[in-house]
């Protein structure tokens, strides 16, 4: 890229980059929370699997899908490379390291949690993504669209699985708490006037979401949904 | 040097030079002052090394009033120890109790090698500087100063930037070893003011491309760097610096 230089490359190229696919998945996440929370209506699923045919159909939707991909993947590609290249501008460890004294500890574990993330998010696609584009859903709804919903309430009928999926959301929630406003100061968007409305925003998005996606398998599990 | 009654014993990070492996060694101090500088104990423990015949521990120091920036230790597990806001010449051994154990150990970060002992070389701080961190001025006479009109707000934020002292905590205590903080005052103080603005976009362009070829890691804004800065150097310059550094690439022609 010419003119451009080392705009990616340089240490604050990547960051920008693992900002901006970061917000990306912050977006992509209340579009995915708020399609998914439709089986709180506790209609059978049938509105839940009116969103979820829109989703599998809409051409849109489904270029949005690639990007989404895309997005995920450049977020893990380029936090590999900056953990390595993190880890090498240390070589020799401190004997004693009192982390705490001066940063939380979620701040320092983003590796630790987006690891944790990715174990679930294949977890997480075997699921659903796999069943809904590849293997196929068995059955039909009452308005003829395929049964997402009755796919959800079969998987969820695990409680391996749904401690799995709240462990995950706890590791969202902490990822998030760190990430949300670390990514408005890696791309520079630091004002006085707007730096609380951004924390707060950060703090108040993490925790619903978490425990928005964390309520699914939990309300499923324990029968409040049917 | 007033003698004291406080016992301690010391860790400290022994290394030959840089092509040796280190190791913490024990001492056993007595009689410390309350009232001593953690560097007068040093002192004192290098004049007991020394009476033994012994080599005394090599650290560095200078003006021993935090203003030169260069004591660097890394003290229980943090830089310049327990207190904040200040560097180990200004720490006194009252902030530890009587019968601690005290690890002190050398900056630790690719781009500071040990020298010897507790002393690391930081020129690639230096390097940094040399890089943009400086303006350009013709020679003549200084025009009236009434010319360049400076708003309070930014005459502020650029003093306060230029308070580091280029110590290096930041780099020492991040987990990263990232020395954004340090580049981004640098950056800053220079940025903010009416002298700094020609060479705005080139610097920081230079600066951040000297500071990746140093080996410094990548910053992931735990804010580790401002609750250690001796000097209080604040985060806010590290988005000056990212955004300039945005400008410099996607806005400014000027590719450097
Ligand atoms: C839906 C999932 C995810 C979302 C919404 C998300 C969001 C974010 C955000 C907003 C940041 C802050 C970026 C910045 O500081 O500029 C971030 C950082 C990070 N993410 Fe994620 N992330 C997700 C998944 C993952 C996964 C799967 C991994 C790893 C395999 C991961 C690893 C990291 C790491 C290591 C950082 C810190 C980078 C640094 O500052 O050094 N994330 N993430
Ligand atoms: S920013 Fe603070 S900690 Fe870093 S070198 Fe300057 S004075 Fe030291
Ligand atoms: S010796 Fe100069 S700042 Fe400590």
């Amino acid at each position: 890229m010419s003119g451009f230089g080392n705009a990616f490359s340089s240490s604050i190229g990547k960051k920008f980059i693992m900002g901006i696919t970061g917000l990306f998945l912050i977006l992509f996440l209340i579009v995915h929370c708020f399609i998914n929370a439709l089986i709180f209506i506790n209609d059978g699923g049938l509105t839940f699997n009116i969103g979820a045919h829109f989703m599998a159909t809409n051409w849109l939707i489904r270029a949005g899908e690639v990007v989404l991909f895309i997005g995920l993947l450049v977020h893990i590609f380029q936090a590999l490379r900056l953990t390595l290249q993190n880890q090498k501008a240390r070589p020799v460890k401190y004997a004693v390291n009192d982390g705490k004294a001066n940063s939380k500890w979620y701040s320092r574990s983003m590796g630790l949690l987006g690891t944790l993330l990715l174990i679930f998010l294949v977890v997480h696609l075997k699921d659903f993504w796999v069943v809904s584009r590849f293997t196929g859903i068995p059955t039909v709804d009452a308005n003829g669209h395929e049964d997402l919903y009755a796919v959800m309430r079969e998987k969820f009928q695990d409680p391996v699985r749904v401690a799995v999926y709240i462990l995950a959301m706890f590791s969202l929630c902490y990822h998030l708490l760190h990430g949300f406003a670390s990514a408005f100061q890696t791309l520079g968007w630091n004002h006085s006037k707007y730096n609380g409305i951004i924390k707060g925003l950060g703090v108040w998005y993490s925790i619903i979401i978490s425990i928005l996606f964390a309520a699914m398998p939990i309300a499923v599990y324990a029968g409040l949904i049917n | 040097m007033s003698t004291g009654n406080m016992n301690l014993t010391l860790k400290v990070w022994r290394q030959k030079n840089n092509n040796t492996k280190g190791a913490l060694v024990d001492y056993k101090l007595s009689g410390i002052s309350p009232d001593m500088s953690f560097l007068e104990m040093f002192d004192v423990l290098n004049e007991d090394l020394i009476n033994k015949g012994e080599e005394p521990v090599v650290f560095d120091h200078d003006c021993r009033e935090g203003i030169c920036g260069m004591c660097s230790m890394f003290i229980n597990g943090r830089p310049h120890g327990p207190k904040d806001l200040v560097t180990t010449c200004q720490l006194h051994m009252r902030s530890f109790n009587d019968g601690d154990t005290i690890v002190v150990e050398p900056w630790r970060a690719a781009a500071f090698p040990v020298v010897k002992d507790l002393t690391v070389d930081r020129s690639a701080f230096d390097r940094v500087i040399a890089a943009g961190g400086f303006i350009s001025v013709n020679t003549g006479n200084a025009q009236d100063a009434n010319n360049l009109p400076i708003p309070k707000m930014q005459a502020d934020a650029a003093f306060e930037a230029a308070a580091c002292i280029g110590c290096g905590a930041c780099v020492a205590t991040c987990k990263n070893a990232s020395a954004m903080l340090f580049v981004s005052a640098k950056i800053s103080q220079l940025a903010l003011l009416p002298q700094g603005q020609p060479e705005r976009y080139r610097r920081v362009q230079s600066m951040v491309a000297q500071m990746d070829a140093e080996g410094f890691g990548n910053c992931t804004n735990t804010g580790a760097c401002e609750a250690e800065c001796p000097k209080g150097i604040s985060l806010e310059n590290i988005a000056r610096m990212n955004r300039d550094f945005a400008t410099s690439k996607f806005i400014s022609e000027e590719t450097v």
